[in-house]
């Protein structure tokens, strides 16, 4: 029998924040599903996707929730709570640094018929994660 | 013109075989072992109510003329990252079949979820490759 990579135990700690970002995940969570200490996986998994595994866990949470803004009329509130995060103030002020506006007007710019394109779900998923900014990068996304 | 069978790559054959065929309930359509080729083992699976598709579970070149050292090695570890194939299937009932994969210890990305087309689930082989599985529905597109 041979070894599987050891991507392959990478893999499975980025599906489980792709499959579980709901509920309170964590970066030491993911490290467990890949079975490495958490300095250790870090770095793996930083060296094979090319995002530390807390931007993927972020960016996958951010982008579950701008679906939720397009597809329902449920409250930023609920939506910041049904993607895993616990603080409306640091989900408003990610989501504007990841998408360039506020929920409330990133809801407001996308008309709800976007929903009946047939993509497959995991396109939607693979392509609609926004890339990971820091706060380093406010100045520059606020003057764009 | 018609699809006969495509690949995946595989890094263990009987794994693979396993998977596919006990897991997901396919069948083997060719399972030799070629000594002249150097032990080149061509093992086809497919969907019982389609006998005319297969997926053909290759294992990765290793040590023979068709890829060098380090191609091989990039493959491995492709498919290992996720980076490497799909395979859309359909079904009757997508809920039904995720209780029962998952039962047989399948590994989800995402569980059942309605989307426009129907309602779809992923989910990936031992090797990391994505499998999606969809029950297609129609879709009442509203007309002015």
């Amino acid at each position: 029998m041979a070894f599987p990579p050891p991507a392959r135990h990478l893999l499975r700690a980025r599906d489980l924040a792709d499959g579980r970002y709901a509920e309170p995940l964590s970066v030491n969570d993911m490290a467990a599903a890949a079975g490495l200490s958490r300095a250790h996986f870090s770095r793996e998994f930083r060296r094979a996707f090319g995002i530390s595994p807390h931007a993927y866990l972020l960016t996958r949470r951010l982008e579950r929730a701008a679906a939720l803004l397009r597809t329902t009329d449920n409250s930023v509130a609920e939506i910041c709570l049904a993607v895993g995060l616990t603080s409306v103030g640091s989900f408003t002020t990610s989501f504007r640094r990841a998408f360039g506006r506020t929920p409330t007007a990133y809801r407001a710019a996308h008309p709800p018929a976007s929903q009946l394109a047939r993509v497959p779900a995991c396109i939607v998923r693979a392509y609609a994660r926004p890339q990971h900014r820091t706060f380093r990068e406010d100045s520059a996304a606020g003057a764009a | 013109m018609k699809i006969s069978f495509a690949h995946l790559w595989v890094h263990d054959q009987d794994e693979a075989l396993a998977f596919y065929t006990e897991k997901l309930g396919m069948e083997v359509r060719a399972d030799i072992t070629l000594a002249e080729l150097g032990d080149f083992r061509w093992l086809v699976v497919g969907p019982a109510e389609q006998e005319e598709i297969g997926i053909a579970l290759m294992a990765v070149p290793d040590g023979n003329p068709m890829f060098d050292p380090e191609t091989t090695e990039q493959i491995r570890t492709l498919t290992a990252k996720g980076a490497s194939g799909s395979v859309f299937l359909t079904t009757e009932d997508c809920r039904a079949d995720y209780e029962q994969l998952s039962a047989r210890g399948v590994e989800f990305i995402d569980p059942p979820e309605q989307r426009p087309y129907g309602i779809d689930c992923g989910f990936r082989d031992p090797s990391g490759n994505h499998l999606r599985l969809t029950q297609p529905q129609e879709i009442e597109v509203p007309t002015a």
